[in-house]
């Protein structure tokens, strides 16, 4: 196939022309951050971490969802970037009830470290405090509200690659809320297989095995893409 | 924001002209996934709003996942899961009806009726609504009866509307 160059952090780089920027950032390790991206499921470019800078667009991209092209200019590492990633981390923490030092997370979140890395040190912006449940009905798992980010990175695993589709989200705005069927009891879904696979998906402490106590949730998201590349292989 | 915790949901009957409705659209659509709106939109008309029993009978019909058609259900301000009433009364409450004393219309159907916007009376008669703007600013304060607008009107002139439809005294 042929190959075409792209310019990014004026580098120059020959890439494969149907990946996205994204994809040939990380394979050229070029750090991009993201939340709601998880290699191997569809991207929905919901949580605008990867946003970047292209030349000639007055826009800024989501690099999860924009395919490369033939001499693009792409820049990820401005200011202006960086001011964003700032302002989007800190929204994740404004918009639900996230209280590191109790959660079972603790230590090995994404939410944390993403918090970390762009330097938040404190939220600007108010904090909406919403009343959320904890769903304790499933026999192995948990799902609490209070620490969702809304990545909908479970939803999207449940139903590409368990096929069961037990998540969706309800409502729309700051009132979003990830559902089991009718909005009912985690416990009580007639769709869920317990296979577990959202709980390593997700990003945060909001989905977690019961029987884990505080700081100790080990999570393997890279099991998630592992597993869908092995489907792909023809044995 | 409390889930519907074991609620046991009725079945729906075979029998009821409602479902038989619905039933006849999904068939017509050849019970394809896709048509999921157009079949919420049957099923809304019919009832007036979609009870439990019917989504999870449209789930089952069209075999989609039941978050699905929840999802699909909340995410469009159109569909309702609760009863708006029989009669529906729709304050329009944009800035020129405002003005004009849409509130005045508000404060005297909840003296009247006891309801707040969002309420049904018990009996399911009536149902109380605001609107951010209608449209019809020309006519403020408008008030929608049943469907039908009527502009320039006071508190009293609605409640006499509303007592003549609905045979509520």
């Amino acid at each position: 196939m042929n190959k075409i160059t792209v310019i990014i952090n004026e580098k120059k780089f020959e890439v494969d022309p149907h990946k996205t920027i994204l994809e040939v950032c990380r394979e050229n390790e070029v750090e991009i951050l993201t939340m709601c991206h998880l290699k191997g499921i569809v991207d929905i470019g919901a949580c605008r971490l990867c946003l970047v800078e292209i030349e000639g667009m007055n826009k800024l991209i989501p690099a999860c969802t924009t395919k490369v092209a033939a001499n693009m200019v792409i820049r990820t590492d401005t200011e202006k970037l960086k001011k964003y990633q700032r302002i989007t981390t800190e929204l994740f923490y404004a918009e639900r009830n996230h209280v590191c030092a109790v959660c079972v997370s603790n230590g090995k979140c994404e939410l944390q470290n993403l918090g970390y890395k762009v330097g938040v040190d404190n939220i600007r912006y108010p904090h909406l405090f919403p009343q959320c449940e904890v769903d304790t009905s499933h026999p192995w798992y948990v799902m609490d509200h209070n620490r969702c980010i809304m990545c909908t990175r479970c939803v999207r695993v449940c139903n590409e690659v368990e096929g069961a589709h037990n998540w969706d989200v309800m409502n729309r705005g700051h009132q979003v809320r990830i559902i089991s069927d009718f909005n009912t009891p985690w416990g009580e879904s007639t769709t869920c297989t317990s296979c577990g696979k959202c709980l390593h998906a997700c990003p945060t402490g909001a989905i977690w095995p019961k029987a884990i106590v505080q700081g100790q949730l080990e999570k393997n998201p890279v099991m998630i893409t592992e597993l869908i590349e092995r489907r792909k292989m023809k044995l | 924001m409390k889930s519907d915790t074991a609620v046991p949901v009725k079945e729906v009957s075979k029998t009821d002209p409602r479902i038989k409705l619905i039933a006849a659209r999904i068939k017509k659509e050849n019970y394809k996934p896709d048509a999921l709106i157009e079949i919420l939109h049957t099923a809304q008309g019919a009832y007036g709003y979609l009870p439990k029993e019917v989504l999870v009978y449209i789930a089952k019909a069209l075999k989609l996942p039941p978050s699905r058609v929840f999802s699909t259900v909340t995410f469009y301000h159109f569909f309702s899961l609760k009863s708006k009433g029989d009669h529906t009364c729709i304050v329009c409450t944009g800035t020129a009806c405002y003005v004009k004393g849409a509130q005045a219309i508000l404060n005297k159907l909840e003296k009247e009726f006891g309801l707040k916007p969002g309420q049904v009376t018990t009996d399911n008669k009536l149902g109380v609504a605001v609107a951010r703007c209608i449209g019809a600013c020309g006519l403020a304060p408008a008030v929608v009866i049943d469907n039908d607008v009527q502009g320039k009107v006071s508190a009293d002139a609605i409640i006499e509307t509303i007592n003549e439809k609905t045979g509520i005294v």
